[in-house]
C-alpha cells in the first residue's frame, strides 16, 4: 500500500482553496466548512483511533475544552479571540494528555478504554451545563465583533480558508506521523502491544503522545466551531453527536490513513444534509443514517472508502498489466 | 441530619431503585462476561423496551406487569436476531468492530425513535402508581415493591437456569473456555445470541418494572445504562454477585447523595464513582480478571 505524499496534499488543498473564487454561494460555503471542520476533528480520532488502534468514544471532551477555552477567555477575561483559540488549542491537548495518563496508565484499552472516554466526555458535559463560567444551561454567546482581528469576518470565505489551513496541518501532520519512527511505533503498539512492547517500544509513552496530538487537533476544531458559529452550550460543545462524528469520519473514509478522515467527512455531511432535504427539520434521521451506515461499513468495507478505493486500483493495474484478453 | 426519620426511608427507596439498576447491570454483564464486549446498545434497547411497553398499555390497555409476559420473550427474540445476524457477522472476529457495530446500533434505535416519536416527555397513569405501604417507619410505593420483588425473582430463574440448565451449562463452557467449548460440540454463535438474547430480555422485564414510576423518552435510557456501566464497573466485568450487590449500593448511594447533595451533583457523583472505578480498580470488587 501506498501512502499519500506531500505532492498529493498539497494537490487537494489548492484544489479546494479555488472553491470560494468560483462560487460565493452561503450553502456551497456552510457545508464545506462544517464538512472540513468533521474533517479535522476526524483527522484528530484517526491519529489516535486509526494509527493508534485506541477507539475513544468521548473526543467531545477535546472539542468541547478547545470550544469552551476559546469562548470563556474572549467574553470573560477580553482576550484577544485568536489568543484565546490557540489556548483553545492547548487546552484540549492539555486535557488529552490528563486523560491519556490516567487512563493509559492504569492500562485501560479496547472497550474499557472507550467506555471511560465517553464518561469524561459525560462528566465534562453535566459539570459544562451547572458551571456558571460555561453559561450552564444557557451556553456562551461571543459578542459580534466583525474583524479578522477579533476572529470574526463578513463572509465565509475566510473562515473556509482557515478551516482548510488547519485540514492542510492536520493531512500534514498524518502524514508525518505516517513516515516517522513515531508513527512505526503507534502501528506496532495497534497490531500488538505486548509484542512491541517485548521489543523496548515505550507503549505507554507513544500513545499519550499520540492522545495529546489528537486532541489538539480535535480541540482546535471545537475553538473554530465557536468563532464561526459565536454560540455553544453544553450540548453542542460536549455532546455525543461530535463524538460519532469525530469516529465516523476516519471509519468511513478509511481508518488509519491520510486522507480517509477527509474523504470520510464529506460523505457524512452529504448524507446529513440528504437526510435534512427528505424530511426537512426533523431531527433523528441523519444519525439513523450515520448509525447505519457505520454499521454497514463496518460489515462490508472495513477498510473505508480508501481501502475499497486501492482495491479498485490495485486490480485496474492487474488487469491492465495482464497479457491480452483470451477473448481479444 | 442524620435522622432515621430520613435516613432509613433513603436507604429503602435506594435499594429499590438499586434492584432496577441491578436488573440493567445483569444483562450488561452477562453479555460481557460471555461474548466479552461492551454491549454499548444496552442503553438504546432498554428504551425501545420501554416505549413498547408505554404503547402496550397506551393503545392496547395492556398493563406494564402483564406486558412483561409478552415483552420478555420478545425481546429475547430481538437480543438474539442482533447477535446473530448483525453484530456477529459483522464484527469479523474484531472487538474493535464490535465496538462500532454496537454504537451504531445505539445511534440507530435511539434516533430512531427520536424520529418517530420526537423528544416529547410521556408517562403513563395507573391506579396504583401512588399507592404506598406503610412499614411504620417508612412509606414504601407499592410499583417500587413489586419492581424489588420480581427483580429477586428473575435474578433467581436467571441463576437457576445458568446452574441446572444444559443451555445454561454451556454459556457457562463457553464463558470460561470459548475454544474448548467449541471442541466439545457447542454451538457457539448459538450460545452468543442465547446470551445477548437473555441480556436483551433483561432490558425488558426492566422497562415494564420502570414504567409505572418513571417517564418515557428517546434518550432515557442512557442515563440507566450508565449508571448500570458503573454498576458493572464496581461488581467486576461478568460478575453476576457484583451486579446484584453492585447495582444495590448504587441505588443506596444514589439515594443518599440525592438526599444530602441535590439532584445533578448526585449525577456526577455516579460518574466520577465510575471513573475512579475503572482507574483503580479495573477488575472491579467482585471481577476474576482485570
Amino acid at each position: 500500500m501506498r501512502g499519500a505524499s506531500i505532492g498529493q496534499i498539497a494537490v487537494v488543498v489548492v484544489v479546494l482553496a479555488t472553491v470560494p473564487l468560483l462560487t460565493q454561494s452561503n450553502v456551497v460555503l456552510n457545508f464545506l466548512n462544517l464538512a472540513l471542520l468533521i474533517a479535522l476533528v476526524g483527522q484528530g480520532w484517526n491519529v489516535l483511533g486509526g494509527y493508534g488502534g485506541q477507539y475513544s468514544f468521548g473526543h467531545a471532551a477535546f472539542f468541547g475544552t478547545g470550544a469552551y477555552v476559546t469562548a470563556i477567555l474572549q467574553t470573560r477575561y477580553g482576550v484577544n479571540a485568536w489568543i484565546a483559540f490557540a489556548l483553545g488549542i492547548a487546552g484540549g491537548a492539555l486535557i488529552g494528555a490528563a486523560i491519556g495518563a490516567l487512563t493509559f496508565r492504569s492500562g485501560l484499552k479496547g472497550s474499557y478504554f472507550a467506555l471511560v472516554t465517553l464518561a469524561f466526555a459525560e462528566v465534562l458535559r453535566i459539570a459544562a451545563s451547572v458551571a456558571p463560567i460555561t453559561g450552564a444551561g444557557v451556553g456562551l454567546l461571543i459578542a459580534l465583533d466583525l474583524r479578522p482581528q477579533a476572529f470574526q469576518f463578513q463572509s465565509r470565505a475566510p473562515f473556509y480558508w482557515i478551516v482548510l489551513a488547519l485540514v492542510a496541518v492536520s493531512l500534514i501532520v498524518a502524514r508525518l506521523i505516517e513516515h516517522s519512527r513515531f508513527g512505526a511505533w503507534l502501528v506496532a503498539v495497534r497490531e500488538n502491544e505486548e509484542a512491541a512492547k517485548a521489543l523496548g517500544v515505550d507503549a505507554t509513552r507513544i500513545k499519550l503522545a499520540a492522545i495529546t496530538v489528537s486532541a489538539a487537533m480535535t480541540a482546535a476544531g471545537g475553538g473554530f466551531y465557536a468563532q464561526y458559529f459565536l454560540f455553544i452550550d453544553s450540548g453542542i460543545a460536549y455532546g455525543p453527536w461530535i463524538s460519532v462524528e469525530a469516529l465516523l469520519a476516519p471509519i468511513i473514509g478509511g481508518v488509519g490513513t491520510v486522507f480517509g478522515p477527509l474523504l470520510g467527512a464529506l460523505v457524512v455531511r452529504t448524507l446529513g444534509e440528504l437526510a435534512k432535504l427528505v424530511t426537512g427539520d426533523a431531527p433523528g434521521l441523519d444519525l439513523v443514517i450515520y448509525g447505519g451506515v457505520l454499521i454497514l461499513v463496518v460489515a462490508f468495507a472495513p477498510r473505508g472508502i480508501a481501502g475499497v478505493l486501492s482495491d479498485l486500483r490495485l486490480r485496474w493495474t492487474r488487469w491492465r498489466a495482464a497479457p491480452e484478453r483470451a477473448h481479444g | 441530619m442524620l435522622s432515621p426519620v430520613l435516613l432509613v426511608p433513603a436507604v429503602l427507596n435506594g435499594l429499590m431503585t438499586g434492584a432496577v439498576y441491578a436488573l440493567i447491570a445483569l444483562g450488561l454483564t452477562l453479555i460481557y462476561g460471555v461474548l466479552h464486549i461492551i454491549n454499548f446498545a444496552h442503553g438504546a434497547l432498554l428504551t425501545a423496551a420501554m416505549f413498547a411497553a408505554f404503547f402496550a398499555h397506551r393503545l392496547l390497555g395492556i398493563d406494564p406487569y402483564l406486558a412483561a409476559l409478552v415483552l420478555t420473550p420478545l425481546f429475547f427474540v430481538v437480543g438474539y436476531g442482533l447477535q446473530r445476524f448483525v453484530i456477529g457477522p459483522a464484527a469479523h472476529g474484531d472487538d474493535r468492530n464490535v465496538l462500532l457495530v454496537t454504537l451504531g446500533l445505539a445511534v440507530v434505535i435511539e434516533n430512531g425513535l427520536l424520529f418517530a416519536f420526537r423528544a416529547d416527555t410521556r408517562t403513563v397513569n395507573l391506579p396504583y402508581a401512588f399507592e404506598v405501604i406503610d412499614l411504620g417507619i417508612a412509606f414504601l410505593p407499592v410499583p417500587r415493591v413489586v419492581a424489588f420483588a420480581a427483580v429477586l425473582v428473575v435474578a433467581l430463574v436467571l441463576w437457576l437456569m445458568l446452574s441446572l440448565t444444559d443451555t445454561g451449562k454451556a454459556i457457562r463452557a463457553v464463558a470460561k473456555e470459548k475454544l474448548g467449548a467449541e471442541l466439545a460440540g457447542i454451538d457457539v454463535a448459538h450460545i452468543y445470541a442465547v446470551t445477548f438474547g437473555l441480556g436483551t430480555a433483561c432490558l425488558a422485564v426492566a422497562a415494564c418494572l420502570l414504567l409505572p414510576t418513571y417517564y418515557v423518552n428517546p434518550h432515557v435510557g442512557n442515563a440507566f445504562v450508565l449508571v448500570a456501566f458503573t454498576i458493572v464497573v464496581l461488581g467486576g466485568m461478568g460478575s453476576v454477585t457484583g451486579a446484584l450487590v453492585g447495582g444495590l449500593l448504587v441505588g443506596v448511594v444514589e439515594s443518599l447523595s440525592g438526599l444530602y447533595l441535590g439532584e445533578s451533583l448526585g449525577q456526577i457523583g455516579i460518574f466520577i464513582m465510575f471513573i475512579l472505578a475503572l482507574l483503580l480498580r479495573p477488575s472491579g470488587l467482585f471481577g476474576e480478571r482485570a
